[in-house]
């Protein structure tokens, strides 16, 4: 097997591992940097991110105020220390992105442009008109071939973390083109390599979005954290799930039900505000968790639209006007009128709340280091966490700038802590391990189950018991559920042999992943006993913060359910509050 | 190694009928010859005109055959042809931006049309 | 929701047991709103899991899924089952070398968008402590368009100038250096003019316009290497006529 020696690797050419290789090459061209990534860089999800990236530049915001509004939005789960790093690091780290190039939107005086966005106090989101993300990852893509010593390894997919000496030291790779296994040796790994909304069957997320990073490190030893929070964004596509972005209400676009009635106010976020005129943290600009929670509340009374594609609530942005629409969602129109046949200029657009974000992810520190030594990871795959319970949009594109850049400079550390030298023949032992799994899998005939069967029964499981509203029963014989799939998962078999770019291998390998980190944030639902922003029981509705003011760490079992523990929150100045998003609050 | 791309070949002689896109932009290419058969035949008229009245009596006899006639017509049209399917193009070639706006295409395109019509009265004119 | 039976004509290729492709063909339940990407997912979930072919987003815009729909280049997420009839063919990009299937070899076209330059080169150095660069929504308009590119390669699957000639930079990539050149920001146009007013570069391309037509994102790379070529006209000119004039 051939044999990459790298000083540090990275899982996932996203937005976090672009920033990450960028930081890296920056700190010292001499490095060597492996940017391994199962796609090749654009097409990794970042691109679909649309309303924009928060962080501090005004003079009539401040850094506490983006504070407060992340901690309350998190429902007090997030660490503050990390949370203050975070929006100490936003600004910087957006202008260094302007200076890359980033086409961010403009004010008429040349500075750079903020919106409104959910749970957001000010105007503070970053936008380039409503394709923040896929400027954000080709302004890092392009700034990335700058520099010489980013060696990308485009369309390799990571199968397992390579650990000895109690330090991870590289991984083993599928090239896809070929078929053929690689040993990555690195001094330090960093992860970064999305989410895995895809272990729903509505979501925003592309086919990519599999949590192949979490999974890895998870068998690995590491845990995950917090993996029970996952995010509905509240207006999405209906018969797709295409996002449209929170933007449309930061731009002033209304929710209504089938009376016309802009229900909000009826939750906690009224009075109503006057029409193209939204008002900051309340009605259609309050936190995602609960405007998804508003929809549910409705879908129970009857008051939700029927449409052929289900139940959903009407997203009206008539009143922004042609121009206005144009110019700050073109994309938001384009992709209503093309896969819906609707135009927002003209009527009321359906939506309905889809699986979108997870909060949760592989544990951090606050210098995105792993529990174990030598693994670091940063964006939607790590837990830091600045999230908490409930991540406010526009945080998360700056949040794997802040710790992809982390990340990078963590591992530099590291490197220069002076590690022993790695043991070649052990690695080598771990790496024919790795390639004798898939060998395994290609010689396995008489299979008892397809794979899109399996798949399908997890994301319809995830649904029904660990959707917007959940309860105790319901979590159980989803777990019961997961774990029955995962010893199934033993019985697939791929039908397609050839070595060269076998997509059924991958989704068998990805629907692995899936199952993983499916099961840990079904045994943390299960096992969380209280409700907190995103994560939100019918039998247990209050917050509990006496028992549960506490990060989930799931440790992975190849063969039996996730063992859960539990580790304080790290809080430094705020308190456990009331989140109050009514327009009455002071 | 076990990969082995496939490359489709791509016929040198005949590939513009593969597509009515591609189709369009060889007639537009073809209609080159006429203009450069034409504008040899305006440097013939040239010489012939330093000869004498009497070689040019002969030149314009000459087209005034009905092959001479032909000729002319399908210059013309491919003249208009090339001339038109450029216009169409220029805002993209040359977009003019004013202010926070570009200047809308077919108002380059008409331009380019206006300018046409005048150059072609004054040479009429000073043809009469 | 009206439903359709399509006969899916897809490419194959195996290149551990084919010599060359072949068509096979699957009868897909389709809904008249999918898309022929929904119809690949049907038959990789439901009648064959050996077809390959890249997709992610579902919604145009990470530039996976390009292929032959028709003979015309398409995002298979945007092109509607509804607007063709009930038998639709499916080829991996044209101009480009087939891996497996529908997959196609990229690494020419990611090579040459590295040729290019595509990163800002700026006029002035400044640190980022100093603030952001001015940029007015005028100056931003005059190269927003070129920034919109989702490199999903349709553009050098419509050219046959890439298809001749494959020294060719193509579309994409030019449009790309030329979104930098035209960005108030930078100053790294002599860089780039190296390599795309080159002949390899702008002056390969005969303005078919094939490009613009099939760009699903409206980009308009033929545009883009018409005012490159342009600008280097007018280079020239300056270079040899007037000498004493600095570009």
């Amino acid at each position: 097997m051939e044999i990459i020696k790298t000083d540090v690797a990275i899982v996932g050419a996203g937005g976090a591992g672009l920033r990450a290789a960028i930081a890296l090459a920056e700190a010292d061209p001499k490095l060597r940097i492996a940017l391994v990534s199962k796609v090749y860089p654009m097409r990794s999800h970042t691109c679909a991110a649309e309303g924009g990236a928060a962080g501090v530049i005004k003079s009539d915001d401040s850094l506490d105020l983006h504070f407060n509004d992340t901690v309350g939005g998190g429902d007090w789960l997030c660490d503050q220390d990390a949370v203050e790093y975070f929006i100490n690091e936003a600004p910087k780290e957006l202008i260094q992105l302007e200076h890359w190039g980033c086409p961010w939107s403009r004010e008429p005086n040349g500075s750079v442009a903020v919106r409104p966005f959910g749970g957001m106090k000010i105007k503070r989101t970053w936008f380039a008109a409503d394709k923040s993300g896929f400027h954000i990852l080709h302004t890092l893509f392009q700034t990335s071939l700058k520099y010489p010593s980013i060696q990308r390894f485009d369309e390799y997919y990571v199968t397992d973390l390579l650990v000895d000496d109690g330090r991870c030291q590289g991984f083993t790779a599928l090239e896809i083109r070929s078929g053929e296994m690689r040993q990555f040796q690195a001094g330090a790994v960093i992860i970064a390599a999305g989410g895995a909304g895809r272990m729903f069957p509505f979501t925003t997320n592309g086919a990519i979005k599999t949590g192949d990073g979490m999974a890895l490190a998870y068998r690995a030893g590491a845990p995950l954290k917090d993996m029970e929070f996952v995010q509905y964004h509240p207006t999405g596509l209906p018969n797709n799930g295409i996002l449209l972005t929170e933007g449309c209400r930061g731009e002033g676009g209304i929710l209504l039900n089938k009376h016309g009635r802009r229900y909000l106010q009826d939750y906690g976020m009224g009075p109503e505000t006057p029409v193209g005129q939204p008002v900051l943290k309340t009605m259609e600009l309050g936190p995602r968790d609960r405007l998804s929670q508003s929809f549910w509340h409705e879908q129970q009374k009857g008051n939700t639209v029927s449409t052929r594609w289900g139940d959903c609530v009407l997203l009206d942005m008539r009143h922004l006007g042609e121009k206005k629409i144009n110019e700050r969602l073109p994309f938001v129109r384009d992709l209503s009128i093309s896969y819906l046949g609707m135009d927002p200029v003209k009527e009321p657009i359906p939506i309905r709340p889809v699986v979108h974000y997870c909060m949760g992810g592989i544990h951090t520190d606050i210098k995105a280091a792993t529990p174990l030594p030598g693994l670091f990871a940063a964006g939607e795959c790590a837990c830091v966490s600045i999230n908490g319970a409930n991540r406010l949009g526009s945080n998360s594109l700056t949040e794997l700038l802040v710790f992809g850049r982390r990340a990078a400079l963590s591992a530099i550390d590291h490197l220069q802590s002076g590690l022993p030298a790695s043991k070649d023949a052990v690695l080598a032992a771990q790496a024919q391990d790795s390639a004798g799994r898939i060998q395994a899998l290609f010689d396995k005939n008489g299979g008892t189950e397809s794979i899109s069967g399996l798949r399908s029964e997890m994301m319809h499981t995830m649904e029904e018991g660990a959707g917007i509203y959940r309860t105790g029963e319901g979590l159980a014989a989803t777990c019961e559920k997961l774990a029955e799939l995962r010893q199934r998962y033993a019985g697939i078999e791929i039908h397609d042999k050839s070595r060269v770019y076998n997509t059924d291998l991958m989704q068998a390998l990805e629907l692995g992943s899936m199952l993983d980190c499916a099961e840990a944030a079904a045994v943390g639902a299960r096992d969380r006993q209280e409700s907190r922003g995103a994560h939100q029981r019918l039998d247990f509705t209050a917050r509990d913060d006496q028992k549960f003011l506490k990060h989930s760490l799931a440790y992975y079992h190849p063969k039996e359910p996730a063992r859960i523990e539990y580790l304080d929150v790290v809080i430094t100045k705020s308190q456990p509050g009331v989140r109050d998003y009514s327009g009455a609050k002071k | 190694m076990s990969r082995k791309p496939y490359i489709r070949e791509i016929s040198k002689t005949n590939w513009f009928f593969s597509q009515p896109r591609y189709m369009r932009y060889m007639a537009r290419e073809v209609t080159c010859i006429f203009i450069l058969v034409y504008t040899i035949l305006l440097v013939f008229a040239l010489k012939n005109l330093a000869q004498g009245p009497e070689a040019y009596a002969e030149f314009l006899e000459a087209l005034n055959s009905p092959l001479g006639i032909l000729f002319n017509l399908a210059a013309l049209v491919a003249a208009v042809y090339h001339s038109t399917s450029w216009f169409n193009v220029t805002p993209q070639a040359m977009p003019i931006q004013r202010g926070e706006e570009f200047v809308p295409g077919n108002i380059i395109v008409g331009a380019h049309y206006g300018g046409w019509v005048v150059i072609s009265l004054i040479v009429l004119f000073l043809g009469v | 929701m009206s439903e359709r039976q399509i006969q899916l004509e897809v490419l194959r290729y195996n290149p551990e047991t084919d010599s060359e492709p072949r068509f096979q063909t699957y009868s897909v339940p389709c809904l008249n709103e999918w898309v022929v990407l929904d119809a690949l997912n049907y038959v990789k979930d439901n009648l064959d899991t050996t077809l390959s072919y890249r997709w992610s987003c579902h919604m145009a815009v990470c530039g996976s899924c390009g292929m032959m729909v028709n003979g015309e280049p398409k995002l298979a997420c945007k092109a509607f089952i509804h607007e063709y009839g009930d038998q639709i063919r499916v080829e991996p990009l044209a101009n480009f070398p087939i891996e497996r299937d529908l997959v196609t070899v990229v690494e020419d076209f990611i090579a040459k968008l590295a040729s290019v330059k595509p990163y800002l080169i700026p006029k002035e150095d400044k640190p980022v402590s100093a603030g952001e660069f001015k940029q007015t929504p005028a100056q931003l308009l005059t190269f927003k368009q070129y920034t919109l590119c989702i490199n999903c390669m349709l553009c050098y699957a419509a050219c046959p100038q890439y298809g001749l000639v494959p020294e060719f930079i193509g579309p994409a990539a030019i449009a790309l250096a030329h979104r930098y050149n035209q960005d108030s920001r930078d100053g790294g146009r002599d860089e780039r003019q190296e390599v795309i007013a080159s002949h390899e570069g702008v002056w390969e391309c005969s303005f078919v316009g094939a490009c613009s037509e099939v760009c699903p994102k409206h980009v308009d790379p033929a545009g883009a290497l018409q005012q490159v070529k342009v600008a280097s006209t007018i280079d020239w000119y300056k270079e040899h006529l007037m000498p004493w004039v600095k570009k």
